[in-house]
């Protein structure tokens, strides 16, 4: 770098440059969370969605699983599973049916034990989770 | 080693690879379930394989900071630590903590985990990387606050340096975006959007500063090139960093149910995220061209010019490969993702903490300047099958992760994810056999610090001028 580009110059295009793009960003967030309503889908959250959300993660699904393409990468997205599986009794229904042994030489969902109103509260959550508006993501119903 | 008090740091490099040894059998473990998918189920299934892995990782990394600021900081400031005792004090609580929370994921099930720490209470759990009960998330502020407050009132009275300003404010920064941790609205949308806050802007905001300001203490070490020089390098690195990287964030608000400007914002920024790491490695190798003395610690510049290489490639051009929104729609969560993560965290972040370990731990075991040539040529032994497993890891996760887009998400006739994941199963295995190769390169790593220890120093332990 030329001499004549001081330490000091340099310095006060961090904190200059930084501070700029801080406030941009801060800017563009407070932009997203009014814009959120007309996207985020919610007036769908009742207390059984909500309750849904606590299951999800004191199961720690996203530990297997990806929801809107985020989490783990060794079981399907989830973010449109209301939708691949057929509705809220498609979801309970693979759920209820996993072996507690797994299945020999494959990859299987543990059985979670849950009762009939968990299952409903986690389909519910699922089916919030599918009315997201995700600028058209995933690309098909594959996930 | 000029401060009786920069050897606390002995014990958190310690830590950290022992942290590090877990992780890679944990990552060996999670690889071989990847293609036997019953492997160690019910006992220990895949997600709290993976939980333990990536925390295992996050905690060390802390841990290899926080032990490398305890060694830089009192040589910059030029003083002794504030309190050597409370850092030691800190040690011994985050290891406990984090021991027991490892304990937890593998002995109790998560939800059980959950019950009895009381999640209910202030619910921050099963987030990804963000698994810790929340009493363990309480426990990191507190250690975080109190190693802040030592590091500080040591920089506040001693010698202020760029290399020291830049290490505090980016680990003030890692402490304060942490606390997003503690926010987890029902609102799926807002918890994913604020989440992002804490684990973006960790590994692609403050954390390149903790890099930047290690890597240009072990260069101005290692090469004796001038202060004014590298420091001005490290200011004009950082200040690319966060000038694309903090509007950067946008990559990852394309497909979450934030708005569609993003998907420009997040693009044009984070294309440009490259930038900071091609200079990174750009400094690097000038630095060492420029030296002014030829230091017999080869392990540590090794390490050195290592990370600012594989820290471009991971982060800066894996980063870039999936970073278009039009790209990313195919690829977002798959494989590729995983392949990026893998070099990125790999070259950026852990390289760091052992290029430093590698620089202070012989001075710390009471050598003048390097370890003897025998441990050091284990090292770069280690140094080479590491990150050269590394590499193949993520070539081969990039060959599933291009099948498994176009398998599932591009062809004419999708397939499901696991019809997919069965189509790609070589990749996981020849993946699984690069992880080995890694592990054997960590086990040399250790072996590394047992080795010639009773030969005399490499070069008779002085440095000679270039």
């Amino acid at each position: 770098m030329s001499q004549s580009f001081t330490k000091a110059m340099a310095r006060n295009i961090f904190y200059g440059g930084s501070l700029f793009f801080i406030l941009v960003f801060l800017g563009l967030s407070y932009d997203t969370n009014s814009a959120l309503p007309e996207r985020d889908n919610r007036g769908a959250i009742t207390e059984t969605v909500a309750h849904g959300k606590r299951l999800w993660e004191e199961n720690n699904c996203i530990g297997c699983h990806t929801l809107l393409g985020e989490g783990a990468y060794f079981a399907p997205e989830l973010g449109n599973v209301y939708k691949r599986l057929g509705g809220k009794a498609g979801i309970i229904g693979f759920i209820k049916s996993r072996p507690a042994e797994g299945i020999p030489g494959r990859r299987s969902m543990p059985q979670f034990n849950f009762s009939d109103e968990e299952l409903d509260a986690l389909a519910e959550f699922l089916k919030y989770s599918s009315e997201i508006n995700t600028a058209g993501w995933p690309p098909n119903i594959q996930g | 080693m000029n401060y009786q008090s920069q050897s606390v740091a002995k014990l958190y490099f310690i830590a950290a690879i022992g942290l590090f040894v877990g992780q890679i059998l944990f990552g060996v473990i999670l690889g071989l379930q990847y293609v036997i998918g019953d492997f160690l189920f019910p006992e220990i299934p895949f997600n709290v394989a993976r939980m333990v892995h990536t925390n295992l990782l996050i905690v060390w990394l802390l841990f290899g900071f926080m032990g490398a600021a305890y060694f830089l900081v009192p040589e910059e400031a030029e003083r002794e630590l504030h309190s050597p005792l409370l850092a030691k004090v800190m040690f011994w609580i985050f290891l406990v903590a984090g021991a027991l929370t490892i304990l937890g994921y593998l002995l109790v099930p998560y939800a059980g985990l959950a019950q009895m720490t009381g999640n209910d209470l202030l619910p921050t759990m099963g987030r990804e990387f963000l698994e810790q009960p929340t009493i363990t998330k309480i426990g990191i502020v507190i250690v975080a606050l109190a190693f802040l407050y030592n590091i500080g009132m040591t920089i506040l009275k001693g010698r202020k340096t760029a290399i020291s300003l830049v290490l505090l404010i980016g680990l003030l920064g890692l402490a304060l975006l942490f606390l997003f941790a503690f926010y987890n609205p029902d609102n799926l949308v807002k918890d994913k959007f604020y989440w992002w806050w804490v684990v973006h802007l960790w590994v692609e905001g403050v954390w390149e500063l903790i890099l930047g300001s290690i890597l240009a203490f072990v260069l101005i070490k290692t090469t004796g090139v001038d202060r004014e020089v590298i420091e001005k390098w490290l200011y004009v690195i950082i200040a690319m960093t966060l000038i694309t990287g903090i509007i950067g964030t946008g990559h990852h608000y394309y497909w979450i149910g934030t708005p569609e400007y993003w998907q420009w914002w997040g693009s044009i920024f984070s294309a440009m995220e490259p930038i900071p790491f091609f200079m990174m490695t750009v400094f690097a190798f000038n630095m060492v061209n420029r030296r002014r003395r030829n230091h017999p610690n080869k392990a540590a510049l090794l390490w050195a010019l290592g990370t600012a290489v594989m820290a471009f490639l991971g982060a800066g051009v894996w980063g870039f490969l999936h970073t278009l929104a039009p790209v990313n729609y195919y690829t977002h969560g798959s494989q590729i993702t995983a392949a990026h993560g893998h070099m990125a965290f790999y070259g950026a972040y852990v390289m760091i903490v052992l290029a430093m370990i590698s620089y202070a731990m012989p001075l710390m075991r009471g050598r003048k300047v390097a370890g003897s040539n025998r441990s050091q040529t284990v090292e770069m032994w280690s140094f080479w099958l590491m990150t050269v497993s590394m590499v193949f890891i993520t070539l081969f996760l990039t060959a599933a992760g291009v099948l498994q887009t176009y398998l599932q998400r591009y062809s004419d006739e999708p397939l499901p994810f696991m019809v997919v994941q069965d189509k790609i199963e070589i990749f996981y295995w020849l993946r699984e056999v690069a992880g080995v190769v890694f592990l054997i390169g960590l086990i040399l790593y250790v072996i590394s610090f047992f080795v010639g220890n009773s030969d005399p120093e490499a070069g008779g332990g002085v440095e000679e001028s270039a």
